[in-house]
This record gives C-alpha cells, structure tokens and sequence, in this order.
C-alpha cells in the first residue's frame, strides 16, 4: 500500500466510525487488511484499496473498517470494575429497581467476552438476590458479532482471564475448542450498532460497559460517543470505561465516580433519552 | 526500608523446558523457585518447607500430580498453598477431578505469559 492509499484507509474510518488509524503503521494495516483482501478475492491490499477508490463500495468500506476497529478482548479485563459490578453495582441496583428490570448493555462487546463476564456475575447475582437483568450487546463489527453469538473460543481465549471455575461451570469442551452454555448467548439481546449513530432510541441503562473504546477513537468522535452514552443512561446509571480513559474537556454529562477508576455516573441535569 | 518477605514456588513437571519456561516466567512476579520432577519428589520437597505455590503438572514418573495433591492437602499445613495445575489434561471431567482434589487454578497447555499472569492473578499470587 502506498502512503496515500493508507490515507485513505485512515480518512474512512475516521469518517464512518471514529476510528483513530496512524497512516504511518503501514505494518498494521497491511496485516488487518490482508484477511479481508483474501476474502474478497483481491490478489494484494493495494488492489483491494483501489477498489475502495473507484467503486466507494459501501459494503467493501465497512468490510475494511470493521478489520481495523477489531480489539484485544479477554474476559473479566482488568478485574476490578467486574467486582465493583457485582458486589457493589448490582445490589444497589436490585434494591432501587424494585421488581423491574435493570437494563445492561455492552456497548461495544467485540468477540463477546465482556458481556459473557457480566452474564456470568448476573446469573449468580440473580440467583443470590431479588432481581433480574436484561443483557444488551452490541458492536460495529458484523463478525466480531457473529464470534460473540457463536460463544465459541480457542483454549488460548478461554484462559485468558476466565477463573477456572467459571470455565468448568459455563463451558463444554467442542472438540479443540470451548463452547458456552447456551443459555448465555440467548439471554442477551444482539445488535450491530455504531456508537457513532443516533443512540436516542436506545435509552434507559443503569450499567453500560464501554471499555476501551475512546482510546482508539478520534477527539471528535469520543465526545460525541460520551455525550451519547450518557443520554442513554438512566437516572442514577453508571458507565463503565477503561480504566485510563478520561473524560476532561470531553463532555460535561458526566461525572467521575470517586475511588473508581473509569467508573463515571450521569450528572444529573442530563435528560435521560426516551 | 520495609521487610517484603519472597514468596515460594515449586514447581513440579517432567520437562526440564517446562520447568525452565516456568520459572523464567514465576521468577518475574517475584516468586523463589524450587524444581522437582516428579510427585514423590514433590511431596519431599513439601514436607521440608513448605512452599506458597505449587506449579503441578498432571502426568509425572512416579506418583501423578494429581495423587500428589490428595496427599499434599492432608499433610499439616498442606492446605496453604496455593496450587496451580498445569498440564496437558484439558477435559472438563479432568478439571473437575483436579479442582475436587483441591487445586485452586488450572493452566492447560500450551500456555504463554499472559495466561500464567491471567492464572496467577486468579489464584491470588500475583
């Protein structure tokens, strides 16, 4: 890929999903395209760009955003924001819900471990307490969705934050791989969703886990993705991002939770979206 | 200057590369190794001081890592520390049998770095 196809490549998912791409990591996005290239037929990622230039395919231009959104992902990430969820979080929201239930969403969920490490604390919580929850995920990537639904991962992905317990608990062996008890892939609610697209349909969470997200976005598109995280959250919610992802000079609808990093609620002069 | 007392780790398994990558990788959270090859051996090595951690491979010479931990766990002060199986063994009946016994986490090879940083964490050791 020359310099200015590179360009390109970064200008469209800036563009379409926010997505902050350094033009300069020619390595990175030749390994990241490569695979769409092979599957859309494509001898080389310089043809598979030229195609993008002259035809502006919508379908190929996703194609090629969604292979340069695509994150790390591992379950239970970081620990703590997973154990303020649900020894903290979730009873205090069982308690202040009264009967209905409280609204969970992954909001950029990718191969589905961190919504599956929420299902995993809520079917006990569930279990221990009075309450119930409704699990949302959602992501840009049409196929990171489809791995997430699957609930199918290698031995290497499973061992990758998941306590042995809950493995042996939640999982069958499928072969070499590892495969989720369905009930947890039935219990959430999917959809392919851009952050940066009108959320104000969605509205209502008490807990929305964005986490790391804004690390990999452009200035703009992280405030315009936090401002529309918080109209989408209850009264009294709680937005979840990663643990070194400010919000200073983003937006003035949140607030930091004090002694929890990444943990902000909504101030509460924001009008909740319908 | 405050007094950090260093942990112990044996690590029991067949493969002296096993044990090698192991305790490269233990000596990086601070662990003090100790090596044994074999369960008998193991449980020795146990009964003279024993260790925080016990890194433990499934399939050994002479008493499996599996008869090992039974009889680890009935030893006086058996139950402290913290053991890790590592193996080849990856069926869940395995893993269960593994757990019943009194393992506290379970790293199925092949594993790399992350996965006994992830393990160790878990098992409270890191």
């Amino acid at each position: 890929m020359t310099p200015q196809d590179r360009e390109l490549i970064a200008g469209l998912c800036a563009a379409r999903a926010g997505i902050k791409v350094d033009a300069s990591k020619a390595y990175l996005l030749e390994t990241r395209l490569a695979p769409v290239a092979r599957r859309e037929d494509f001898a080389a990622t310089r043809d598979l760009v030229e195609a993008l230039r002259r035809t502006r395919d919508e379908r190929l231009i996703w194609a090629v955003v969604e292979a340069l959104a695509s994150g790390e992902s591992c379950f239970f990430r970081d620990g703590a924001p997973y154990e303020a969820f649900a020894e903290d979080i979730l009873p205090r929201l069982f308690e202040r819900a009264a009967g209905r239930p409280v609204r969970v969403w992954s909001a950029a969920c990718g191969t589905g471990q961190e919504i599956y490490s929420l299902a995993m604390l809520v079917e006990e919580a569930e279990a221990a307490l009075q309450g119930r929850v409704d699990l949302f995920a959602s992501d840009l990537s049409e196929r990171a969705l489809e791995k997430a639904q699957s609930g199918i991962y290698t031995q290497f992905e499973v061992q990758r934050g998941l306590p042995i317990r809950l493995l042996v608990r939640h999982f069958e062996k499928d072969g070499e791989m590892w495969a989720i008890s369905p009930r947890l892939p039935q219990r959430v609610q999917w959809r392919r969703i851009n952050l940066l697209a009108d959320l104000s349909r969605l509205g209502g969470f008490d807990v929305i886990f964005c986490r790391y997200v804004l690390a990999g976005a452009t200035q703009e598109a992280r405030a315009r993705i936090l401002n529309s995280l918080a109209r989408t959250l209850a009264p009294g919610g709680f937005l979840f991002l990663g643990d070194n992802e400010g919000i200073d000079g983003l937006t003035e609808a949140l607030i930091p939770v004090d002694g929890r990093p990444g943990l902000f609620t909504r101030r509460p002069a924001v009008r909740a979206a319908a | 200057m405050e007094f950090v007392p260093v942990k112990t780790c044996l690590v029991v398994d067949d493969s002296r590369v096993i044990r090698k990558v192991a305790r490269r990788i233990l000596e990086e959270f601070g662990f003090d190794i100790a090596e044994a090859s074999d369960g008998l051996e193991a449980l020795a090595w146990c009964r003279a001081m024993m260790p925080d951690a016990v890194l433990l491979d499934w399939n050994l010479p002479t008493m499996s890592g599996l008869e090992f931990l039974r009889q680890l766990r009935q030893e006086p002060g058996g139950d402290s520390p913290t053991v890790v199986f590592c193996t080849v063994e990856n069926d869940v009946e395995r893993i269960r049998e593994a757990l019943d016994a009194g393992a506290d986490e379970y790293i199925m090879k092949p594993f790399d770095g992350d996965i006994m940083a992830c393990k160790l964490a878990q098992a409270g050791l890191a």
